[in-house]
């Protein structure tokens, strides 16, 4: 995949020991990891074993209880996430981030039109002409494949796999550098999958975007990811080259984990 | 050890086993004492029965495999790189510039067509989508695939076919190191003469080479020389 060429040699995001309790029961600890700019990362693991806590912590969504997260904003200063201000934050979620939900009906407002959907990103950054913000808008569902002619339509009417299109649509259009994925295929049917694993490929690649892939799935990890990590239990237990995590695992989980999978 | 000046790979003391945790942990032990290297233009080729290792070690080249003890010393962009040790994101640089792999069967992408398949290493590495999409065409007319496939996906072509856009994917960018799994398998009589003229070509150019090759003719057409995978045999 093409990566960005400039700021390539410093980290995006970086965790560090990262651990999160719920009472006595501890739902990860000991996670720390760097992402670069256009690297895409899978997290790999089982119900349970803490993977969409990781994302929670990592998206500033949830609070660790122990370790920090930082990330670099666009001034290339990097910043824990827990004394960025109010309007920083909201810089973050709004712009320089997208998070695309297994259920697209949690991250799209199923209720209005796809078009103000997508427009909805692009007026919170401060767009407000109407023509080029439906212009915008056509023009990214054309890239997620939805007809144009759809555009006034809400999403309720919309299929599965054409709701988890305008959901990526929703976080791309004001070009983020990270996206984070939890599940992004998981509900879908296997033909649907495959046509928007595609469309991620392609668009992750020609946009040189940085994710962080939660899955259960390890073909959505393989034709995605440049790197994973596999947890269990709430920690990272083996972690390396997608390829060769997969196609040579160590640790017994992880073998698992690849003899599972049914041949193709 | 040293660098030969001219070697574009040079393995020593590499080391394989598989340790198979869902058999009670048993150990396979596959290769180990890996050494030899190869030159800039220079084609050397692993021979030994099945099972002996040599797709293994091909892997290892490649950062496939991981390489548990020993080195791997790959020279990339004017730097030598032990890649038995190097993290992810160098392997990745290492593949995207200096070395192509040419496996046995074409992992395919859903719904990429042929060309764009063949196109993409050029891609990666900033070449314009047209131009990439031109040299991808024309490689793909010399391995004789027609045109009226280069739109649709490899998935739905036949055994042949499918290795020969494997081939043209391997071939199609200029990479210093190429490593050749049984490119000329399933080929007809025709097309193994071109895959033999395009290893030739790539020799002209520099290119150092690591191929598996089972063919008696083939091995002995394009071979600079033989390496010997039985004498790096992991006696249990």
């Amino acid at each position: 995949m093409v990566e960005p060429l400039t700021g390539n040699d410093e980290p995006l995001l970086v965790a560090e020991n990262l651990a999160k309790n719920y009472g006595r029961l501890t739902a990860c600890r000991d996670i720390s990891f760097e992402l670069y700019p256009g690297e895409v990362l899978a997290v790999v693991g089982e119900s349970g074993s803490g993977k969409s806590t990781l994302l929670q912590l990592l998206s500033a969504q949830l609070a660790p209880s122990a370790g920090r997260v930082s990330y670099r904003m666009r001034d290339g200063v990097r910043r824990d996430l827990a004394s960025l201000g109010e309007a920083e934050r909201r810089f973050l979620f709004r712009t320089d981030w997208g998070f695309v939900h297994q259920d697209p009906a949690q991250g799209l407002r199923m209720a209005v039109s796809a078009g103000a959907n997508v427009g909805e990103r692009l007026m919170a950054v401060g767009w407000n002409h109407y023509g080029r913000i439906r212009e915008a808008a056509s023009t990214w569902l054309e890239r997620v494949e939805i007809e144009v002619s759809r555009i006034d339509d809400a999403p309720r009417t919309y299929s599965g796999g054409m709701r988890q299109r305008l959901q990526i649509a929703r976080n791309l259009v004001t070009e983020p550098r990270l996206v984070f994925m939890d599940e992004p295929t998981g509900g879908l049917d296997v033909s649907v999958q495959a046509r928007l694993l595609d469309l991620l490929r392609t668009l992750v690649s020609e946009l040189g975007l940085a994710a962080i892939i939660v899955t259960h799935d390890l073909a959505v990890a393989r034709l995605l990811s440049h790197r994973v990590m596999v947890m269990k239990g709430g920690r990272v237990i083996e972690t390396g080259l997608t390829d060769q995590v997969l196609d040579d695992p160590r640790e017994p989980y992880t073998q698992l984990l690849v003899s599972s999978i049914l041949p193709p | 050890m040293s660098f030969p000046m001219t070697a574009m790979i040079e393995l020593s003391n590499a080391q394989k086993t598989f340790v198979m945790h869902l058999q009670g942990g048993v150990e396979l032990p596959v290769v180990r004492g890996v050494s030899f290297h190869v030159d800039a233009g220079e084609c050397v080729v692993l021979a030994g029965p099945s099972g002996a290792g040599k797709s293994s070690i091909l892997k290892m080249i490649y950062g496939n495999y991981r390489c548990d003890a020993g080195r791997i010393g790959i020279r990339h962009e004017g730097i030598v790189m032990d890649l038995a040790k190097a993290e992810p994101r160098q392997v990745l640089g290492i593949r995207r510039s200096t070395i192509g792999y040419v496996s046995q069967f074409l992992r395919a992408v859903p719904r990429v067509a042929a060309l764009d398949v063949v196109a993409e290493p050029l891609v990666a590495k900033g070449v314009a989508r047209e131009e990439a999409r031109e040299r991808a065409g024309r490689l793909l007319r010399r391995l004789n695939i027609p045109e009226r496939l280069w739109r649709l996906p490899p998935s739905t072509f036949s055994g042949g076919e499918q290795q020969r856009v494997n081939i043209a994917h391997g071939f199609v960018s200029e990479y210093p190191i190429l490593l050749l799994d049984e490119p000329t398998a399933s080929l007809d009589a025709a097309n193994r003469a071109v895959v033999v003229e395009l290893i030739a070509e790539k020799k002209r150019k520099g290119v150092a080479m690591v191929a598996i090759v089972h063919d008696d003719e083939i091995r002995e057409t394009i071979a600079d020389r033989i390496v010997d995978v039985t004498a790096f045999a992991a006696a249990a």
